[in-house]
């Protein structure tokens, strides 16, 4: 199944790219969203626990994908 | 209950008329503005982005919390994207209440929450020409060289 990935301002920047387009087996989670991430050039920016939200709502790791999700990997906000 | 996402300066006075009515006693307005200095360095100018979509999304929630737990619906709040210089309003938020008690409060909930959870980010711009990525704890990531 494909899930989209969303990068953000600092995180963007770093790994080149705001959207990835990424292949997974069916029942991955969000873990395994961030362990692919993290194994591209210029990840090693991400923190140990970085903001996640899944089809635009804050997620936990352990939640599972369904094909078509929007994974978004969300630096420190920063509004106001 | 309004909010918004916007490109275009806030008018902060159509905020307020937006949320003014008989029943209100108390009228409160928040503007946050840009300001020159931060953490010591000379700031010219902040560009503001967004994961859109999340964030108008995550403002409304917190409108609607606000409105519950104070007892308004005369709650509404903008917050600009894009390039903004010194002294531009980034955020506003209108409120009003039979009482002040609740609208200080009800506004006070508004930004707070606000800045903790609405995908929103500040690339600030300073006077040596180089600009860094703010985060809320007041932490910078360098940007690195395109």
């Amino acid at each position: 199944m494909t899930i989209k990935v969303l990068l953000f301002a600092s995180y963007a920047d770093t790994l080149g790219t705001g959207q990835l387009a990424l292949d997974f087996r069916a029942g991955a989670t969000v873990s395994d969203v961030l362990g692919r991430v993290r194994s591209l050039p210029g990840a090693d920016v991400l923190p140990p626990e970085p903001l996640i939200a899944v089809n635009e709502r804050y997620a936990r790791r352990d939640q599972v994908l369904s094909s078509g999700d929007e994974v978004a990997i969300i630096p420190p906000v920063a509004g106001g | 209950m309004r909010t918004a996402l916007t490109d275009q300066p806030i008018d902060a006075a159509a905020l307020v008329a937006e949320v003014s009515r008989e029943g209100n006693g108390a009228t409160l307005l928040f503007i946050g503005t840009v300001r020159d200095i931060n953490d010591g360095r000379s700031v010219t100018g902040i560009e503001y982005s967004a994961y859109r979509s999340m964030a108008e999304r995550e403002m409304a929630d917190i409108v609607r919390e606000a409105s519950e737990r104070f007892a308004t619906p005369d709650i509404v709040v903008e917050h600009r994207l894009g390039e903004l210089t010194i002294g531009d309003a980034s955020v506003a938020i209108a409120v009003a209440h039979p009482r002040r008690g609740a609208a200080y409060d009800a506004s006070r909930y508004v930004i707070e929450q606000l800045k903790k959870r609405v995908p929103i980010w500040k690339l600030e711009h300073y006077l040596d020409g180089t600009r860094e990525w703010v985060n809320a704890s007041g932490q910078h990531v360098a940007e690195p060289a395109r």
